[in-house]
């Protein structure tokens, strides 16, 4: 099951179920709008609190993506997830009203797919039969605790990222019908000594170049193996430092085959997001979403997805530490998808 | 500062920073100048216009129109606060938005209405004064500063103290 130093490959072939995918009204109305299985009308969703709203998104997209997997709560045995809130609030009370087994993971916006890992290596190894995974996050209660009151009239430099108000979750299971995913690369922890909580995407890139280097030397294949490689939300600024980076370390990469969900998730042209989308959630949506609809489609046959995470708290920037910064890699391949 | 934190980088991460640095889309400066300019000058047109008009229409004494001028513009930023729309002012604006005394309600107002949700205590009371907290202390300080200064160098109280 372990290749190489740090990756996994899953013989027995882990298929992602169902999925589903929960967003705000601002996500709604982006490019890619017609993804989404929930578009909520109101960011509040008709809560009291915006944490209240986050635990909603990610309850729902849970719920959504057991009733797509034609399963009950009771067939399926772990839940893993997590978020961007203190103490991971969110999911844990969105595990509370589910009721089932429960792992919290926190890897900030790599979560997405630090999940999809460890729920895919649970069932590879028969530690499970079926999975529920996911992750959340909402623009204004990120907004919140990370940065200022979300009507504080701050102005936002050029490289500051908009966060994806939404949720995703996905069932993987030992059996069924639909993607499967065929193995994940954990990555490092790496810093480049980055300190702008306005500059995510220059603080992730090199953590996603990292483990994007180490998938493919742990499992000895180039990147052509691949259709489509995607990151999670490293936006305009952290893409283009990929593309040189990906250049500079001599790892062949076809650019015009690398794109990255936080600058498909919104229009730049229409929405004022600076540099593009942010958060769990981005890396969740467009993945279980829009890319596995396309795979679906027949339009990719393999695709490597991987998710950064910036792992700081306000606490430490406020303190001058610098980021540390962290990036997960699964591979997701079309698999026995009829039609 | 800057170069304090430059010694502490290895060459590895220089170097990196060397490189994101040619991505970064620099700040547009003079835009947001010009930006500042004409909304901070807007704000400052509409707060002459209110105090002509408390004096001429309501017959208030210049220094008391001046209050009340203020406080409608206090008014003025926490409705639209409220309203949502001072945030996108402020994106459009920058400084232009943040340094009349619009800004500072908006600081309050943003600050309260945002932990409205912790309760009235230790949420609006004690959160409120989050971002206007280091306004005023810092505020305080200059103008003890200024206050001294105003002291040592103005002739007709030095000199009237006889």
């Amino acid at each position: 099951m372990r290749k190489g130093h740090q990756s996994w490959v899953f013989e027995r072939k882990p298929v992602i179920q169902s999925t589903a995918t929960v967003v705000g009204p601002f996500e709604g109305r982006g490019p890619l709008g017609k993804d989404f299985d929930v578009i909520h009308g109101e960011s509040t969703l008709n809560q009291d609190s915006w944490e209240k709203a986050e635990k909603m998104l990610i309850e729902e997209a849970a719920q959504l993506a057991i009733d797509k997997s034609g399963l009950t709560k009771e067939q399926i045995q772990f839940f893993i997830a997590g978020d961007l809130m203190n103490q991971i609030v969110s999911t844990s009370f969105a595990a509370r009203t589910l009721g089932m087994p429960y792992l919290g993971v926190f890897g900030a916006c790599s979560t997405s797919m630090e999940s999809l890992a460890l729920g895919s290596l649970l069932v590879n190894a028969g530690a499970a039969t079926d999975v529920l995974v996911g992750t959340c996050s909402h623009n204004s209660a990120v907004e919140k605790q990370f940065r200022y009151p979300t009507e504080y009239g701050s102005q936002k430099p050029p490289t500051a990222q908009y966060t994806v108000t939404g949720a995703g979750a996905a069932v993987i299971s030992e059996q069924g019908e639909g993607p499967i995913v065929t193995s994940a690369t954990i990555g490092r922890v790496v810093d480049m000594g980055v300190t702008d909580p306005f500059n995510m995407g220059a603080a992730m890139a090199p953590a996603a170049v990292d483990t994007i280097q180490a998938h493919f030397r742990d499992l000895q294949i180039t990147p052509d193996h691949y259709d489509l490689i995607v990151t999670g939300d490293l936006a305009k600024v952290g893409h283009g430092i990929v593309c040189d980076l990906l250049e500079k370390h001599r790892i062949p990469v076809d650019l015009a085959k690398y794109w990255d969900c936080g600058m498909m998730i919104y229009d730049y042209d229409k929405q004022m997001v600076q540099a593009g989308g942010s958060g769990c959630a981005c890396c969740a949506v467009v993945t279980y979403g829009h890319l596995l609809n396309r795979m679906k489609k027949g339009e990719f046959n393999r695709i490597l997805v991987v998710a950064t995470g910036a792992l700081l708290s306000p606490l430490s920037y406020q303190q001058g530490e610098t980021i540390p910064c962290i990036a997960h890699a699964v591979s997701i391949e079309r698999g026995n998808i009829s039609g | 500062m800057a170069n304090n934190q430059k010694k502490k980088l290895t060459p590895v991460q220089q170097e990196y920073q060397k490189l994101a640095k040619k991505h970064e889309p620099p700040r547009p400066v003079f835009k947001n100048c010009l930006r500042a300019f004409i909304a901070g000058g807007g704000v400052c047109i509409v707060g002459q216009l209110l105090q002509d008009m408390y004096m001429k229409w309501v017959g208030l004494p210049e220094d008391q129109a001046s209050t009340a001028t203020v406080a409608s513009l206090i008014l003025l930023s926490v409705i639209f606060t409220s309203l949502g729309v001072y945030d996108k002012f402020g994106q459009w604006a920058g400084a232009g938005s943040a340094v009349p005394v619009t800004g500072f309600a908006n600081s309050m107002a943003s600050a309260a209405i945002e932990h409205r949700s912790e309760g009235m205590v230790l949420g609006v009371g004690g959160k409120m004064f989050k971002l206007a907290g280091s306004v005023i202390v810092f505020g305080t300080v200059a103008a003890v500063i200024i206050a001294l200064l105003h002291l040592l160098f103005n002739p007709n109280i030095a000199g009237g103290g006889s």
